[in-house]
């Protein structure tokens, strides 16, 4: 995994007086799945679309796999596939003749199995503009993965899917990935951030605020786990009792929520006071720090650390 | 090869598919040469004298100048062309294959028309059908690529409107089509000298049918091929693949030097 496959070095991009993306550099390596995380306008379509080379970059330099996406244009539409925010078919294309279509592009055979995986087989004599927003993000994905590209570039790409489909995609994704393809995934959703990519960045006005893998940014947070606890007799609804490691104590009408430090001892701590009062355990939780909090953190800092 | 004839295959089939593409090469075109044949006929029986490529040429700016814009503007905006660039296709397959398929879908109206309306309605077949045919596939050809043109230099469907009834109406009142250019007032002919739909009347006429003329008619079939590669050589260099880059070559205006071949004409005597 240490091949670099994408290099972007001090890369700008500017729209009149707007800074959109402000000198970042990262690198993504082969079979590694890459998350691009930030609020809208944080820079992370401009970078993606440099790197689709839909646009110039204003400064820096772009590489994926020794082609510069602004120079070599033709180089680049065989080693990336992409999954466009807005899909950009035909309404009038057939689900069928838009996997024909841009295969002879490639210059590859149509990949009709993609649509038998996608759960798009039913549909391909439908024409694009009949599917649900789910076929046609389907659809996307499969038309941007049918040469088998070793690149592979997702903005947005399980928006308004259900989630069977979003696991089949997040398998798809797995799957690609074993076969050694590199993905950059802009996405907004935190949870699939966190289940699905090896490293990511986080974006705040067109700036690196912090880069690393989901549970190393996690980590470098405030750190506190959140233990929620409902007894029978709800011993733990008192102001007045105390937990070592505890750093905030919050009561809902069921569950005594706990912000702890080190939640070993403070759960250890917590059943030996239940048990004593006489009360009887419910239910206990334990929730480590998620990239969705540490990235509300981040955002809400404006990135200061 | 196999991409394009797969690319030409499916812009032709939205030719047919599309329900606004359908009216605009079809139903509209021979709607109103059906209704031309039956009531101007009547009414003005000269007519019957120019109508068949009257009716051609109406037929051809009617898909290409009205129709082909107004889909070139919506792929645009729809992010199809992003997608497109992404995939591979190039710039010129994006224009010149539904210029070819608009092309092809004109000329079998125009194969309709040619065939049906002496039978139909008395119009006067062309002494040269040889010339006859050539002079359609010119003027198809030329329309199709100032229709690639307004395509691309516009920034919405309402500026396509603009542009394209900017050419569609003036041509109507002062290309032939209703009459002739010799019964029109001396003072509008410059006009018309402007208008490929005039050229290319005077060009059946004088040489598909072997009549008098007010303009040259070789000089208007030459002016029409040169005006029609000029066109389409400048929709390709203007061509922009995204209505969100902004950046582009070459100012939209640039589209009017598509007139050069015409202001020549006009200095070398019609």
């Amino acid at each position: 995994m240490n091949e670099i496959v994408i290099s972007v070095r001090d890369f700008r991009k500017v729209y009149d007086d707007f800074v959109a993306v402000d000198s970042i550099s990262f690198e993504v390596h082969r079979d590694e799945i890459f998350g691009l995380l930030g609020p809208n306008g944080a820079g992370k379509t401009s970078t993606l679309e440099c790197l689709e080379g839909l646009r110039r970059p204003d400064g820096g330099r772009l590489d994926i796999l020794g082609v510069d996406p602004t120079r070599e244009p033709r180089k680049l539409h065989n080693l990336i596939g992409v999954q466009l925010q807005t899909s950009g078919l035909p309404a009038d294309i057939r689900v069928a003749e838009a996997m024909k279509f841009f295969c002879a592009y490639h210059g590859v055979a149509p990949r009709y199995d993609l649509l038998e995986r996608l759960a798009l087989t039913e549909k391909q004599h439908s024409q694009y503009r009949e599917l649900s927003s789910g076929q046609q993000r389907r659809l996307a994905l499969a038309l941007a993965v049918a040469h088998k590209p070793p690149v592979l570039l997702l903005d947005e790409p399980t928006a308004g899917l259900d989630v069977a489909s979003r696991t089949e995609l997040h398998g798809l994704m797995q799957e690609l990935k074993d076969q050694g393809t590199t993905i950059i995934l802009a996405t907004h959703d935190m949870a699939e951030a966190e289940k699905m990519t090896d490293r990511v960045a986080i974006l705040l006005r067109g700036k690196i605020v912090t880069i690393g893998t989901p549970r190393e940014i996690t980590a470098t947070g405030s750190g506190l786990t959140k233990v929620s606890v409902r007894t029978e007799h709800s011993v733990l609804h008192k102001s007045d009792v105390n937990f070592p490691t505890v750093h905030q104590h919050l009561l809902d009408e069921e569950y005594a929520i706990f912000y702890s430090t080190d939640p070993g001892p403070t759960v250890a701590a917590l059943l030996d006071y239940i048990g004593a009062q006489g009360d009887k355990l419910i239910d206990l939780r334990v929730e480590r720090p998620s990239l969705e909090e540490r990235f509300l953190e981040i955002t809400s800092t404006g990135g200061a650390q | 090869m196999t991409a394009f004839a797969n690319h030409f295959a499916f812009e032709f089939k939205t030719g047919l598919r599309n329900s606004n593409l359908l009216l605009m090469n079809y139903l509209f075109p021979l709607g109103f040469y059906a209704a031309m044949g039956v009531v101007m006929t009547q009414i003005n029986p000269l007519f019957t004298a120019t109508m068949t490529p009257a009716m051609v040429v109406f037929a051809t700016m009617a898909s290409t100048i009205l129709g082909l814009p107004g889909p070139l503007v919506e792929s645009r905006e729809a992010g199809i062309y992003r997608s497109y660039k992404i995939n591979g296709v190039p710039a010129a397959s994006i224009l010149a294959i539904p210029v070819l398929t608009t092309i092809f879908h004109t000329l079998i109206v125009c194969v309709i028309i040619s065939l049906t309306a002496t039978p139909f309605f008395k119009g006067v077949a062309p002494a040269n059908w040889g010339a006859f045919a050539l002079i359609t596939l010119l003027t198809a050809i030329t329309c199709g690529a100032i229709g690639a043109l307004i395509g691309v230099i516009s920034n919405n469907s309402r500026a396509t409107v603009l542009w394209s009834q900017l050419i569609f109406l003036p041509s109507m009142l002062l290309g032939g089509l209703m009459m002739p250019l010799d019964m029109l007032p001396q003072s509008v002919r410059p006009v018309s000298a402007f208008l490929p739909p005039a050229r290319a009347m005077e060009a059946f006429l004088g040489l598909a049918y072997n009549q008098e003329t007010v303009m040259g008619p070789m000089t208007s079939a030459i002016i029409l091929l040169v005006s029609g590669l000029l066109a389409f050589a400048l929709a390709i260099y203007l061509f922009n693949w995204d209505s969100r880059n902004k950046t582009r070559r070459g100012h939209p205006l640039m589209a009017l030097l598509v007139l050069v071949p015409y202001i020549v004409g006009i200095f070398i005597g019609w």
